[in-house]
């Protein structure tokens, strides 16, 4: 009973801050907004009970990827392009396609049955995971590094001043 | 673990649809980006509940997110830098003046 409440209040907050990334006119404050979505995502983790994915959730999404978001707005003041509308000019079928999709989805959802199981999250899932990462999953671990590099590489030399 | 899987899965779903809809109505670049960054978190929902519900003594749910981790990162980080190398150029990112291959 205390796992609902706890559930939905988490889930109302977080839904209403994403609400607030895609409406928000200043990207500024979407950006704010998206790091309180980070956050409650953090917490639905812990209420799964995975806490090295909520612990990576606030290290990797809000200290790298939410800092670099917001470090890209400051940095470009022209971006933020508040003397135009923020939308385009096929919002309201692109809302009206989602709130169908949702409604599509969610209805799918409640009808179809999942066998669920209660078993206990092992004590050393912890462990499991890392040395599933250099033992059963040491190939996609080490692709998913090489991925990080050369993205790294190639962020800055697309970002890169060109003085010719 | 008294909250049914499909209040998770329904979540997701909005969360999904949202960042969707954020992905097709924004003009701007950056708020495009973070559509993309709520659809991805959307389905980190989705796997760490599919796993916590149906495999739970089976890790691997857990160490595919970490590689939507990895993806999200790469993404955000390359991104942003083709923003920021278009902002340049053209003074602009709103993706609906950078239309040039329609016409």
């Amino acid at each position: 009973m205390v796992g609902q409440i706890l559930f939905i209040f988490i889930a109302v907050v977080t839904l209403l801050m994403a609400l607030g990334v895609v409406v928000a006119r200043n990207l500024f404050h979407a950006a704010l907004f998206l790091i309180g979505v980070f956050f409650g995502i953090a917490a639905l983790f812990i209420l799964l009970e995975a806490e090295f994915l909520a612990m990576a959730q606030i290290i990797i999404y809000i200290g790298a990827i939410a800092t670099l978001i917001v470090f890209a707005i400051m940095l470009s003041k022209g971006m933020m392009g508040r003397e135009s509308g923020a939308y385009n000019k096929q919002w309201y079928f692109a809302g009206g396609a989602m709130v169908f999709f949702f409604g599509l989805v969610s209805w799918l959802l409640v009808k179809m049955p999942f066998k669920t199981i209660s078993a206990q999250v092992p004590n050393d899932a912890i462990q499991q995971i890392g040395s599933g990462f250099v033992g059963h999953y040491v190939v996609p671990f080490e692709v998913a590094s090489v991925l990080l590099l050369v993205a790294l590489v190639g962020a800055i030399m697309l970002a890169r001043e060109r003085n010719s | 673990m008294t909250v049914p899987l499909s209040w998770y899965l329904i979540f997701a779903t909005a969360l999904f649809s949202l960042g969707f809809f954020g992905v097709l109505s924004r003009r701007n670049a950056v708020a495009v980006l973070m559509g993309v960054e709520l659809m991805l978190n959307a389905v980190n929902v989705n796997l760490v509940a599919f796993w916590r519900y149906l495999t739970p003594t089976d890790l691997s749910g857990q160490i595919f997110v970490v590689f939507v981790f990895t993806v999200a990162a790469a993404e955000a980080a390359v991104g942003l830098a083709l923003m920021i190398s278009i902002y340049r150029t053209r003074k602009t990112i709103n993706i609906d003046e950078i239309n040039d291959l329609q016409h």
